[in-house]
């Protein structure tokens, strides 16, 4: 039985179709990568599975329940929780109260948010860095507690909204370094990324978006050599190399 | 934040001052001065709950102000009524009004929570200007009771004023004191840097937003319960007007918006101010208060938005570097 399952799911924004019957199952510890050429709606349908948007037809199952309809908080309680393509730090707390912001998801009293918080600064390497302002930190800094933050809810579904857009190489490697660490807790992941070296290695399964439809979904050595994909995304240079 | 510590020091420093004050120094005007101090700290800090942690910025608080004023001084007035129930009531009934207002309005984004306040507290003092059980446009004064601490009425003294207001200010301190760091203080703050974020990490914003407009309209009903029975005269276009309103917005910029200590700091410049200028100038400085005002409030805006809390943060953050 899958974590996660897209069923007929459709998003409108008047006559344009960001999404249009996606049908999508995430399994339980799962890392599903998710590309497609900018605007194929990879954030939309994020969008839609956390609550931020309501869509026009179709199902949304976690653990078997219906949560089509419910707001991005209920969706987070249940065990499902994002980070932003832009990164959304909260700039005038430390990078510890950040992360407790995610704690009190399950640790109602400051303590024991804080505590929780520690632990997960720890688990992602930025305890160093804990009394500063989140605005001051740097770009990977900053996607770093947005993923702090978003593990500290205790999710059992992850969506990570390229978490490595605009990070140098060294902070690419030691971002999936994390996300792989991430995993091994047995969370299931799905992330959208645009560097093709970075999917290709974490991802067990990778789905293809273009314009709004689910196009490919399948183990990425396939996804790569398919027709489609190279021609909606990869370019003919991607297969050349390859 | 402000360490615990270092806050329990303050503020119990600032407490023994005010108890003592009114009874070392004993000119009547400075009496007056000291609880139109306490009492627009406290307004002001009610304020600050959600306007200020918060982040929802309400210009309708003349409808509290003046729910509780009305809620305190009607029942007294016509059935003599004991004005504790009163302002019981007026607690209550500002909380039920928070509801309403807020029900609505939290789940929009942008400017709409100012908008409707601004004009939902004009709604409110039309309607009280035209109720006749409250005498309308003309108001009410207080009844001439037999004076003590049932009908809160003193005609000699003005110490149990202060001393009342003393302790609701304690409270509505305490209060902010210990919200700021719970987790509905960090709510509070996520909610007004980043509403998205705030919801990905769980929180229901709608309902927060309402938690703290609920709190603060029941205390800023209790201010104007206490204005009322202190002035002894109400009517809509004082107690329910925009002026009101401002003033308590305005106290708390002036200060530090979303600082514990910036309501007392702003009202301690605002309200000496307006209270000296009206003193020492009469009829003719009317005004000159919110002149000098207007210029602090530009000074402010331009040179540092954290009000004179932000001035001293900033100025300490020097001197320890140097």
């Amino acid at each position: 039985m899958p974590i996660l399952e897209v069923k007929n799911l459709s998003m409108h924004f008047g006559e344009l179709a960001a999404l249009e019957d996606i049908n999508l199952a995430v399994e339980k510890g799962e890392i599903l990568g998710l590309i497609g050429p900018n605007g194929a709606g990879k954030t939309t349908f994020f969008n839609c599975i956390t609550g931020f948007l309501n869509a026009t037809r179709g199902d949304i199952f976690y653990k078997e329940q219906n949560i089509t309809r419910f707001g991005p908080h209920r969706v987070c309680k249940l065990g499902i929780c994002r980070t932003f393509q832009i990164v959304q730090s909260f700039n005038e707390m430390t990078a510890l109260e950040n992360v407790m912001m995610g704690a009190f998801c399950r640790h109602h009293l400051t303590g024991d948010a804080r505590e929780k918080a520690e632990e997960i600064l720890k688990f992602t390497g930025l305890q160093d860095k804990k009394n500063q302002l989140a605005g001051g930190l740097t770009l990977a800094d900053q996607k770093r507690i947005e993923l702090a933050r978003t593990i500290a809810t205790e999710p059992d579904v992850v969506l990570l909204d390229e978490v490595m857009a605009g990070l140098n190489p060294t902070e690419t490697e030691e971002a999936i370094g994390l996300i792989q660490k991430v995993h091994e807790k047995g969370l299931t992941i799905i992330v959208v990324e645009h560097v093709m070296e970075v999917i290709m290695k974490i991802s067990h399964r990778i789905a293809v978006f273009d314009s709004g439809e689910l196009i490919v979904d399948g183990p990425p050595e396939e996804v790569v050599q398919d027709e489609r994909v190279i021609k909606a995304y990869l370019g003919e240079e991607y297969h050349a190399e390859s | 934040m402000q360490s615990a510590k270092q806050f329990t020091s303050i503020f119990g420093g600032v407490l023994v001052l005010f108890l003592v004050a009114p009874l070392i120094i004993r000119d009547t005007q400075f009496q007056h001065l000291m609880i139109m101090l306490l009492l627009f700290t406290t307004l002001s800090q009610a304020w600050n709950l959600i306007g200020g942690f918060a982040g929802q910025v309400s210009l309708g608080h003349a409808m509290f102000f003046g729910i509780g004023a009305y809620a305190a001084m009607a029942p007294l007035n016509q059935w003599g009524l004991t004005p504790w129930i009163g302002m019981a009531i007026g607690g209550l009934v500002a909380m039920v009004a928070a509801v309403i207002v807020g029900y609505p309005v939290f789940r929009l984004k942008g400017h709409y929570f100012v908008i409707s306040t601004f004009a939902v507290a004009e709604v409110v003092r039309e309607l009280f200007s035209n109720w006749d059980w409250v005498d309308g446009p003309i108001g009410l004064d207080a009844p001439l009771v037999e004076q003590g601490w049932r009908n809160f009425m003193f005609y000699h003294t003005k110490l149990p004023y202060h001393y009342t207001l003393l302790i609701f200010f304690a409270v509505v301190m305490f209060v902010a004191f210990r919200m700021e760091r719970s987790r509905m203080g960090y709510y509070f703050r996520a909610i007004k840097q980043r509403p998205e974020a705030a919801q990905a990490m769980g929180v229901n914003i709608t309902l927060f937003k309402q938690y703290a407009f609920i709190i603060s309209a029941f205390f800023t009903a209790i201010c104007g319960s206490m204005y009322g029975l202190y002035v002894l005269h109400i009517e809509p276009s004082t107690v329910l007007s925009l002026d009101i309103s401002i003033k308590i917005v305005l106290i708390a910029v002036l200060g530090g918006i979303g600082s514990l200590w910036g309501p007392l700091l702003g009202a301690t410049i605002l309200i000496s101010l307006q209270e000296y200028s009206r003193i020492w100038l009469g009829g003719t400085g009317r005004g000159i208060d919110l002149i000098v005002l207007g210029a602090l409030i530009v000074i402010i805006c331009v040179y540092e938005p954290n009000g004179i809390v932000g001035l001293i943060k900033r100025f300490s953050r020097k001197k320890r570097k140097a």
